[in-house]
C-alpha cells in the first residue's frame, strides 16, 4: 500500500486545519499583533528546533528497542543525568565552574559510560538469568523510578539555566525570529543526526547494529559479537540522552523531571516512526515536535504535550509500524 | 526515637483507607496484567476518570451521588475501549506506551485552562462527598485500638474500601475459575495457542482491559471520597508504579496477591517514611544529606529499588507461582 505512507502527514494535517476551521467558524477574535502567518512561521521554527532535540534523545532508544526488543523506560532519566551532570560541571558550587562546552562534552562521556554501565551490570545479568522480557521493561520502570528520584536529591526541585548563552538577542529573519543559542543547537543537532546516519551506513559497527536489528539470529550465525554490539548501542543511546539532555537544558531549562516529560514524546516520535528504526526516530521525533509547537497556534500551550500523543494514538489506529517501519505483523 | 509512633503510622497506612484504594486498583490490574498478560502502565488514567466522574458530575453539575458512580464506570468503560481498540491487537509494548501516553494526557488535559469550567483546571473539585459521608451510621468522634486511631469518617471509607476488596475479590475468584477465567490465563501463556483453537482474543482481552479499569475507576472513586477532593496532579504516573510494585510484592495472578501486597507496601512506606523523618529529626542521618524535604524522594528511590530487585530475583511475589509468571512478551 503505497498510499497509506501519505495518511499519517495527511492526519497531521488534518489535525491542525481541521481545528483552525473550527476556530474560523467559530468566528473567534484573532488577537491582534503578529499576522497569523508570522505566528505559524515562528511556530515552525520552533517545532523543528524541539524535534531535532526530540529526535537526538530517541535515537538511542529506538536503536535499544530494535536489537534488544527492550523499550527503556530509563531513557528519559539519562536525558535527565546528562543536563545535570553537565550543570554540575558548569554552575553548581560544588563543582568546578568549566565552561559549558568542555561541560557538555564531560556529559556525553559520562551519559554513554551510564549506558554501558547499566548494560554491563543489570541487562546482561538478567539476560543470562533468563528474565523475561516483559519483567525487565517493569525493571526499567523501577530503574527509571530509581535515578528519577536519586537526581531530585542530589540536584533539588528548582529549575535553573546554564551559565553561559542564557540571556540572547533573537536574530530577525523577517516575520520570525531565533536566538543565536538556538540557531547553533539546532545546527549541532542536525549535524550530529547526520553524523549517527552515517556511522549507521558506512562503519563496520554500524552495519553491525543494523544487522543485529534486522535478525539477531542471522547476525549472530554470521560471526557478529552481539553482546559487543548490543553494549555498543547502549553506550551511543546513553551518550546521544545525555546530549540531548543538555541542548535541551539549554534552549528551555534544566529541572529534575526533564527526561520523563520528553520521554512520552520520544514514545510518540518512535512509534510513529517505526519502533526499532533509528531513521524513523528521526522523522516521528521531528513530526512530533512540530505538532507540538504548531499546536499552540490554536490551543493552550498547556496542552502541547497532549496533542503529541494523541497523535501517537491515531497512528496506531492507522498504521501501527509506523511511517517508516517494516510492514511486519505487529500483533 | 519514638517507635510507637513509628509502627501507629505504618499500622494506619497498612490497614487504612489508603491501602484500601490501592488493593482495589491494584485488583483490576491484577486482570489485566497477573491474568491477561495486559501491560497496562494506565491504570492512575481510570482512577482518574473514576474520580473526576463522580466529582464532576455531583460538584460541577450538582446531580446525586449514584449518578456520579455510574457516571465515573461508564467513563473508564469508554476509555477501555479507546485505549483497547488500537493497540489490543498489537505487541504487548505497543499497549504499555499507549496506557501511560493515554493516563498522562488525560492529566494534561484535566488540568488545563481550557476544561477548568468544568474541572477546576489546576484547582481541582471539592464538595462532593457529603452524601456519602451523610450515609454513615458511625457517631462521630475517634475510634481505635492499642496504637491505631482513626476519625469516624476514616473508619466510614475504610469499612466501605474493604467491603468493596471483599467483594470485588469473590467476583474475580468465580470469574478466574469460570471457562471465561480459563480463556483469559490461555492468553497471558500463550496467545497464538488461544487464537488457534478458535478462541476471538481480541474479544476477550478488551472484556478483560474494560472489567479491570471499572475496578481501577470505582478504586479511584473511594480515593476521591477520603481525600475529598481531585486534583488532576495527584494522578501522575508514579500511582501507577506503586502499584505494579505491590502487585509484584503480594503476587500477579493471585486473588489476594493485591491485597497482601497493599497491605504490606503501604506498612512499609510509612514504616519507613516515619522513620526516616524521625532519624533526621533526632539528627541520626545528618540533614546535609537527606533533609526531611526529600525523605519523599528517597521514599520513590527505594520504591523503585525494590520493583527492580522484585521483578529480577522473586517474579512471583510472595504468592505466586514462578511458573506462571515468566512472561516473555511475545
Amino acid at each position: 500500500m503505497r498510499y497509506q505512507r501519505m495518511l499519517v502527514p495527511a492526519l497531521a494535517l488534518v489535525l491542525v486545519v481541521v481545528p483552525a476551521l473550527s476556530a474560523r467558524a467559530q468566528g473567534e477574535e484573532v488577537p491582534r499583533g503578529p499576522t497569523f502567518a508570522a505566528r505559524a512561521l515562528q511556530a515552525l521554527i520552533d517545532g523543528i528546533q524541539f524535534g531535532v532535540i526530540i529526535a537526538i534523545t530517541s535515537v538511542g532508544l529506538s536503536l535499544i528497542f530494535g536489537t534488544i526488543h527492550l523499550i527503556n523506560f530509563a531513557h528519559g532519566e539519562f536525558v535527565t543525568i546528562g543536563a545535570t551532570f553537565a550543570f554540575f560541571l558548569n554552575v553548581s558550587a560544588a563543582g568546578p565552574g568549566w565552561h559549558l562546552i568542555p561541560a557538555a562534552l564531560a556529559a556525553v562521556v559520562f551519559g554513554a559510560l551510564l549506558g554501558g554501565a547499566v548494560d554491563r551490570g543489570i541487562w546482561r545479568p538478567l539476560r543470562a538469568r533468563g528474565t523475561g522480557l516483559i519483567n525487565m521493561f517493569i525493571v526499567t520502570i523501577g530503574l527509571s523510578l530509581l535515578l528519577r528520584h536519586v537526581v531530585l536529591v542530589l540536584y533539588g526541585t528548582r529549575p535553573a539555566s546554564y551559565a553561559q548563552y542564557d540571556i540572547q538577542s533573537t536574530i530577525d529573519l523577517g516575520p520570525a525570529g531565533i536566538t543565536p543559542r538556538d540557531l547553533t543547537v539546532t545546527l549541532l543537532a542536525v549535524l550530529v543526526l547526520l553524523g549517527v546516519a552515517a556511522l549507521l551506513q558506512k562503519t563496520r559497527i554500524g552495519t553491525a547494529v543494523r544487522a543485529v536489528s534486522a535478525n539477531r539470529d542471522l547476525a549472530e550465525a554470521s560471526g557478529i559479537d552481539v553482546q559487543r554490539v548490543v553494549l555498543f548501542v547502549w553506550m551511543l543511546g546513553g551518550g546521544l540522552a545525555a546530549l540531548g539532555g543538555v541542548f535541551f537544558g539549554l534552549v528551555e531549562i534544566v529541572t529534575w523531571d526533564m527526561g520523563f516529560k520528553l520521554l512520552l514524546l520520544m514514545f510518540a516520535g518512535i512509534i510513529l516512526g517505526g519502533l526499532g528504526s533509528a531513521y524513523g526516530a528521526m522523522v516521528g521525533s521531528l513530526v512530533i515536535g512540530v505538532v507540538a509547537q504548531m499546536s499552540t497556534l490554536w490551543f493552550p500551550v498547556d496542552l502541547q504535550y497532549a496533542w503529541a500523543l494523541l497523535v501517537l494514538i491515531l497512528v496506531l489506529l492507522v498504521r501501527p509500524q509506523g511511517i517508516l517501519g517494516r510492514a511486519e505483523r505487529v500483533g | 526515637m519514638d517507635f510507637s509512633a513509628i509502627v501507629s503510622d505504618a499500622l494506619r497506612s497498612g490497614i487504612g483507607p489508603i491501602a484500601a484504594v490501592y488493593a482495589l486498583a491494584a485488583m483490576g490490574l491484577n486482570l489485566h496484567f497477573g491474568y491477561t498478560g495486559l501491560l497496562n502502565f494506565g491504570q492512575v488514567g481510570f482512577m482518574l476518570v473514576g474520580g473526576y466522574g463522580l466529582a464532576i458530575t455531583v460538584s460541577t453539575y450538582d446531580g446525586p451521588m449514584w449518578l456520579g458512580v455510574l457516571g465515573g464506570i461508564a467513563c473508564a468503560i469508554v476509555l477501555a475501549l479507546l485505549l483497547g481498540l488500537p493497540t489490543l491487537r498489537l505487541r504487548a509494548d505497543y499497549l504499555a506506551i499507549t496506557t501511560i501516553a493515554a493516563g498522562e494526557t488525560l492529566r494534561l488535559f484535566y488540568r488545563s485552562s481550557w476544561a477548568e469550567p468544568v474541572t477546576g483546571g489546576v484547582f481541582g473539585l471539592q464538595r462532593f462527598a457529603n452524601d456519602f459521608y451523610a450515609l454513615s451510621p458511625i457517631d462521630p468522634g475517634t475510634y481505635g485500638v492499642w496504637l491505631v486511631r482513626f476519625s469516624s469518617r476514616d473508619l466510614w471509607v475504610m469499612i466501605v474500601g474493604w467491603a468493596l476488596v471483599l467483594v470485588v475479590g469473590g467476583l474475580l475468584a468465580l470469574l478466574i475459575h469460570s471457562p471465561w477465567g480459563r480463556v483469559i490465563r490461555s492468553i497471558r501463556e500463550d496467545e497464538v495457542a488461544a487464537r488457534s483453537l478458535g478462541k476471538n482474543v481480541y474479544a476477550y482481552k478488551m472484556q478483560s482491559l474494560v472489567l479491570g479499569g471499572v475496578i481501577g475507576a470505582v478504586a479511584g472513586m473511594v480515593q476521591a471520597i477520603q481525600v475529598q477532593s481531585v486534583n488532576p496532579d495527584n494522578y501522575d504516573p508514579g500511582v501507577t508504579f506503586f502499584l505494579y510494585t505491590l502487585l509484584v510484592l503480594g503476587g500477579a495472578g493471585r486473588i489476594l496477591g493485591p491485597v497482601v501486597g497493599a497491605i504490606l507496601f503501604w506498612f512499609v512506606l510509612s514504616f519507613l517514611d516515619s522513620a526516616l523523618r524521625q532519624a533526621i529529626d533526632a539528627e541520626y542521618i545528618s540533614p546535609d544529606l537527606i533533609s526531611t524535604s526529600e525523605v519523599g524522594a528517597v521514599r520513590f528511590a527505594l520504591v523503585g529499588v525494590a520493583l527492580i530487585l522484585l521483578v529480577a530475583f522473586r517474579p512471583q511475589g510472595i504468592l505466586g507461582s514462578r511458573k506462571e509468571m515468566l512472561l516473555s512478551g511475545r
